[in-house]
């Protein structure tokens, strides 16, 4: 076993549009090692998104290979990929995408749902997952009940509450205000330290350099994937 | 995903909008209360007919020899009605022609009745049932006797001036007095009371009390009945098959009598409990058939609504089925909630609907004398229905849901 987590070998993503097919990626390589903390950075039309939905298991790739935690997930069928999603992979999105009518606690235990973990049980460890991020109280709140904080951190708890091999950040902070910004960075900071790998998808240069590696994609090629001072240090 | 707990999913997704879901469940909820109340109706009224109807005014086991039908339950055209007429009657003679010649063990009995004044002292029952008939008469219509006694053979044959009266009749005329032993007044002559018939209760809301019965050759006779003539011979044996035997010799004995050839039709006529419910069964098969027709109508309707709703429901929340998807829900978990979510919903229409039905035929049996019985069967059919519908009508939309991509369902507003 290497100690990668994320092996990408010359990935492609191609979308037909009309006679012409356009290349979103164009033959991304990369690896990620297990504890890594990696920023993917770009300016819009990098294949950003792109590359944040294949990370996912969201999408598949029109070529190359994507093996994530020793499995091969680049050729997997759409209920197979379901399930490294569930297993494999907790998402924290900019828009926090919570179920607005359910509880905070509801919210955390939807993973062991699709996990098939029973009801006690996962009543129990969404209860843990909530009371680590802080939310001990809000239990029974619900999102609109929560500030945008407090959403993000409901939406972390979901994240982890599987034990993902990968915790997957869309623009974490895109709808958060600078000071709960760094709130939920030192949140991510912490998992980090804990031995969680973290790869975070962002625009804003210094939510960046949170990270310990950064990755700039450009026109849907790795353009620069360099350690940050703060790792370096 | 556990089918219990998409069905705990499910009823908090309706419970969350109750409006919505009542509206859209009312196709549903109206064709099972139909089916409830409609079957419930018919049921009792069949109980009814049955039970009451038939078994009251003839008996079971029993046939009465007659000039023509005395229970028409259907049209009968004026010249049936003038056929009718014009048939001889039924005599003494018929009578003990017909009885000599059945073979079968039976028990006989002559029948006249008429309506009559009653007196006692200053107060007058009108409208009261004289029956003239013979002592076999209680046996045959199963009367109980909750005071005194029944005449015997011996005062039918001397024709002793003795009256066996209903409930109603005693309760009335001799308020708060012992009615046994009493003298009333018929035709200006005076009967002793000597028994008192159990309470039979109502018909259509009409009371079966208000009767009084006298040896056949009692004086009031002539009140009840042209002489030597007689409204009907009443026969009962042990069960029906002995019962239809019965009626084919007394049917060979009054051919033979009245010298009929072989292609003239009978001019007498065997009244029976099944025969008087002859027309009312033709209206419940006809109500039974119409029923499935009426219960599938509104169903479908139902079924088209909740589909609609259902698709809504699916577009409303792609954005839910693209967060469940990503954390990891297959198409089968969103297909069963969808799908199970549509029956929870259908199946509380069903629901609401036998308790409406139920209602319904409550109502029914409270405010008018039929009294509604309730099926289990159609309860049961209900529940069914209900559930069938909602996930016939799912189906569709569950799989739309279930092929979302999540990339783009995600990104829904």
């Amino acid at each position: 076993m290497t100690s990668e987590i994320i092996r990408i070998r010359d990935l492609t993503r191609g979308y037909r549009m009309g006679d012409e097919t356009i290349l979103a990626l164009r033959g991304v390589s990369l690896d990620i090692r297990r504890n890594e903390y990696v920023a993917i950075m770009g300016p819009s039309g990098s294949g950003k998104s792109t590359m944040m939905n294949l990370l996912g298991c969201l999408d598949t790739p029109t070529g190359g290979e994507y093996w994530l935690n020793g499995q091969e997930v680049s050729r997997l069928s759409d209920d197979a990929l379901a399930r490294v999603r569930n297993r494999e992979i907790g998402f924290v999105f900019q828009t926090f995408n919570l179920l607005p009518r359910a509880t905070a606690l509801h919210n955390v235990e939807l993973p062991l749902v699709y996990a098939g973990v029973g009801a006690r049980e996962r009543r129990s460890r969404a209860a843990a997952a909530l009371e680590r991020v802080g939310l001990a109280e809000r239990m029974h709140h619900r999102p609109n009940e929560l500030s945008g904080g407090q959403r993000q951190r409901v939406a972390i708890a979901r994240a982890l509450i599987n034990e993902p091999s990968i915790l997957l950040a869309d623009e974490p902070t895109g709808n958060l205000d600078s000071v709960t910004s760094e709130e939920i960075m030192r949140v991510f900071g912490d998992l980090h330290s804990a031995g969680q790998t973290v790869i975070m998808v962002t625009h804003e240069a210094d939510i960046a350099a949170h990270a310990e590696r950064v990755v700039v994609l450009r026109d849907g090629r790795v353009e620069t994937d360099q350690l940050t001072r703060g790792a370096a240090a | 995903m556990h089918l219990l707990e998409a069905f705990r999913l499910a009823f908090r997704t309706i419970r969350a909008q109750k409006l919505k879901s009542f509206f859209s469940l009312i196709g549903v909820l109206i064709g099972v209360t139909f089916l409830i109340a409609v079957v419930s109706i018919v049921q009792g009224l069949n109980r009814y007919m049955v039970d009451r109807f038939a078994n009251t005014l003839i008996g079971a086991n029993t046939f009465e020899l007659r000039q023509r039908p005395n229970i028409i339950t259907g049209n009968v055209t004026e010249d049936t009605w003038l056929a009718w007429s014009r048939r001889p009657r039924i005599s003494y003679s018929d009578a003990d022609y017909v009885r000599e010649r059945i073979h079968t063990p039976a028990t006989f009995s002559k029948f006249c009745t008429d309506r009559v004044s009653v007196h006692y002292g200053g107060k007058v029952a009108k409208d009261i049932d004289l029956v003239g008939a013979e002592a076999t008469y209680f046996g045959i219509r199963n009367y109980e006797i909750t005071a005194g006694r029944s005449f015997t053979p011996q005062e039918v044959q001397g024709a002793l001036p003795v009256l066996v009266i209903g409930s109603e009749l005693a309760d009335k005329l001799l308020k708060g007095m012992e009615p046994l032993g009493k003298s009333v007044q018929i035709g200006g002559l005076p009967y002793r009371i000597i028994g008192v018939v159990a309470k039979q209760g109502t018909l259509f809301g009409l009371s079966l009390d208000k009767f009084a019965v006298m040896p056949f050759n009692a004086p009031a006779r002539r009140l009840i009945c042209p002489i030597n003539i007689l409204d009907a011979l009443i026969v009962r044996t042990s069960d029906p098959s002995t019962m239809v035997q019965a009626m084919g010799e007394a049917e060979a004995a009054m051919r033979a009598r009245r010298q009929l050839k072989p292609w003239q039709e009978n001019n007498f006529f065997f009244q029976t409990a099944d025969g008087a419910l002859g027309t009312w069964k033709k209206i419940s098969r006809i109500l039974f058939l119409a029923l499935p027709g009426l219960v599938a109508v509104s169903l479908v309707v139902g079924g088209i609504v909740i589909m609609n709703i259902m698709l809504m429901a699916v577009s409303e929340r792609t954005r839910e089925i693209g967060i469940r998807k990503a954390l990891g829900a297959r198409r089968a978990d969103i297909l069963a909630q969808f799908v199970v979510e549509s029956a929870a919903l259908s199946l509380s229409g069903a629901v609401a609907g036998i308790g409406f039905g139920l209602a319904l035929a409550w109502i029914v049996k409270a405010v008018t004398p039929l009294p509604a019985s309730v099926a289990p069967w159609s309860i049961v059919i209900g529940v069914v229905l209900g559930i069938s519908v909602g996930i016939a009508a799912g189906v569709y939309p569950a799989s739309r849901a279930s092929r979302l991509d999540p990339i783009l369902a995600l990104r829904a507003e």
